[in-house]
């Protein structure tokens, strides 16, 4: 019988200090993560600083709930995973030094994740790959289409050339007066709105799986603003709705062509903005017509979580990946 | 008692390795070079060349601060893990308290800085009295210039250490004349070994607890806490 593989996964990327332990890379033993949301709301947004700040405090409470939570012990864990980038620099670094001081103190192996890689694997704690996949990412910080021939190879066949999905939600959600994060509210009000204005759609030039908001933005402020200076009121439901026609309509084209042109036989859908319900219901209609299956895995799962960096890890780990103990943050990190 | 001894909270990458009291290896480089990449393999070869395992440490002991907050967090996020996997306790050092060990012999008043730019520094004052070191004022974030009136009003000698004592040397020897002692080069450096010495004494940190010594908010929180009060004044 194969032992099995267990990995402990730590991200901190961004704004929650995440541990977790993966069994086999499709199995959660425990996953543990404590989100700072509640601290960056006063400010609009992540704060670095105060992002890194936090994950000092939180870094070994956050790993011995971890351990409470299982009953895996140390000496079943073969190795730990962490997030080496992409992120804030300053919250990686907490990660990364945790990562390397526990694989020094155990002695156990390290590997460094890039964090899409970690956000496509979230779905295999659901349900097994089958390659060719396509993986559409949307976050804050990430829109990108990715696909897979096999395990542990990533390419990327389209990116966001300016703002990321969710950037582009944030900034509109403020002017829109909502509170922080925006995604969510814009969401919620797109759901009662009608797509009563005719905002662009960025397709770019033919055949290209780029992605590209900041135009969309500039609309939705010009929007309002015209509106303003003559007078009349916009609903901000209607508003909300039309942007987020705008955005839906761009990610699922694009996805579903580029699924079509490498006949993947699934399409995976991760990172925070995969919550929303637009975009699901959009997604699921499309894909519905055809036989392509698609996969959005749960909710707490789409959000960063160490799951999912233990996830990717466990098969960089089986592939022979190591990293040495002068891994570094790499804030612009390449997805290979 | 093997404790293992970090600093990172500035340029200068320390590591000590100690028997008790006994200094039995230390690491120092004083470069502006990555600490991240640098800290764990100085940890393992330094531990490699004293033949003692992760397993072997009883304490683990950290420059917590001030300084440059992402070398301080490499440190002290290092320093917690580490103690905090091998079930050993932790303790957070002051980092202008190490600095103050190279005046173990001086009589004055000591005073350790690190600048903070646009004329501020990290700094506080110490004195050795009975053997130990005393806090003579406690440690802020301020002008270098009020540090210096402040001087100026007392009649003692005062020594100062700091690794960017080139910035500030003129202004304090215009200040303070005869009464400052600025020594050589070498002792402006932090010694991990010294660091350790510190912290032999300290009781331990609670591991969760233990957060570097910043000596400043996160620039955003410093303008949202004077938007509150602002607005308190206001409303
Ligand atoms: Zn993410």
């Amino acid at each position: 019988m194969k032992k099995d593989t267990i990995i402990l996964g730590i991200e901190t990327s961004c704004d929650e200090t995440a541990v977790s332990i993966v069994r086999n890379g499709t199995e959660i033993m425990t996953n543990v993560v404590a989100s700072q949301i509640e601290s960056h709301k006063r400010f609009g947004g992540v704060v670095p600083e105060i992002a890194s700040r936090h994950h000092v405090e939180q870094m070994t409470v956050v790993l011995e709930k971890a351990f409470e939570n299982t009953d895996i012990t140390w000496d079943e864990v073969d190795a730990i995973a962490v997030t080496e980038g992409p992120g804030l620099v300053g919250a990686l670094l907490v990660g990364v030094n945790s990562a390397k001081a526990l694989s020094f103190a155990k002695q156990k192996p390290l590997v460094g994740v890039h964090h899409i890689a970690g956000h496509i694997y979230a779905n295999r704690l659901e349900k097994e790959f089958e390659f060719p996949l396509l993986a559409l990412i949307v976050s804050g910080g990430h829109t990108e289409l990715v696909l897979m021939r096999e395990h542990g190879s990533y390419e990327l066949i389209g990116e966001t050339r300016d703002d990321a999905a969710g950037e582009a939600y944030d900034k509109v959600a403020r002017m829109l007066n909502l509170p922080y994060p925006g995604g969510p509210h814009i969401d919620q009000l797109a759901a009662i709105g009608e797509e009563t204005i005719a905002f662009p759609r960025a397709w770019l030039e033919e055949g290209s799986y780029d992605f590209s908001f900041s135009g969309l933005k500039s609309a939705v402020i010009n929007k309002i603003h015209n509106a303003k200076q003559r007078g009349e009121t916009l609903k901000n439901e209607d508003i909300a709705a039309s942007f987020q026609a705008s955005v839906v309509e761009v990610l699922t084209a694009k996805t579903l062509k580029a699924a079509k042109a490498y006949n993947v036989k699934q399409v995976i859908v991760a990172g925070g903005v995969a919550a929303n319900k637009g975009l699901r219901r959009e997604l699921e209609t499309v894909f519905s017509e055809t036989d392509i299956p698609l996969l959005i895995p749960d909710i707490k799962l789409c959000t960063d979580n160490a799951a999912m960096i233990a996830a990717a890890g466990t098969i960089a780990f089986e592939q022979g990946r190591r990293s040495g103990l002068d891994l570094n943050a790499n804030a612009s990190l390449q997805l290979k | 008692m093997n404790i293992l001894a970090i600093d990172t909270s500035n340029q200068v990458l320390g590591v000590s390795l100690l028997k008790g009291e006994q200094v039995i290896g230390e690491l120092m480089t004083n470069l502006s070079k990555n600490h991240s990449v640098r800290l764990m393999p100085a940890i393992e070869k330094l531990m490699k060349e004293v033949s003692m395992n992760p397993e072997d440490l009883d304490k683990i002991i950290v420059a917590k601060g001030p300084g440059s907050y992402t070398g301080v967090r490499i440190g002290v996020s290092t320093a917690k893990t580490m103690a905090w996997a091998l079930n050993i306790p932790v303790v957070g050092v002051s980092s202008l308290e190490v600095l103050s060990y190279q005046g173990r012999f001086f009589d004055g008043v000591i005073c350790p800085f690190f600048d903070a730019r646009r004329g501020l520094v990290f700094t506080g004052l110490y004195q050795w009295k009975n053997n130990r070191l005393e806090p003579v004022f406690e440690e802020k974030n301020m002008l270098m210039e009020d540090v210096l009136q402040t001087l100026q009003k007392q009649q003692t000698n005062v020594l100062f250490l700091s690794p960017d004592i080139a910035i500030y040397k003129e202004a304090i020897e215009q200040a303070l004349g005869e009464r400052a002692i600025i020594p050589e080069g070498a002792y402006h450096i932090p010694q991990a070994g010294h660091l350790g010495l510190a912290g032999l004494t300290k009781h331990a940190d609670p591991t969760h607890a233990l957060t570097p010594n910043y000596l400043r908010l996160a620039e955003a929180e410093a303008n949202w806490l004077k938007a509150q009060k602002e607005n308190e004044s206001h409303g």
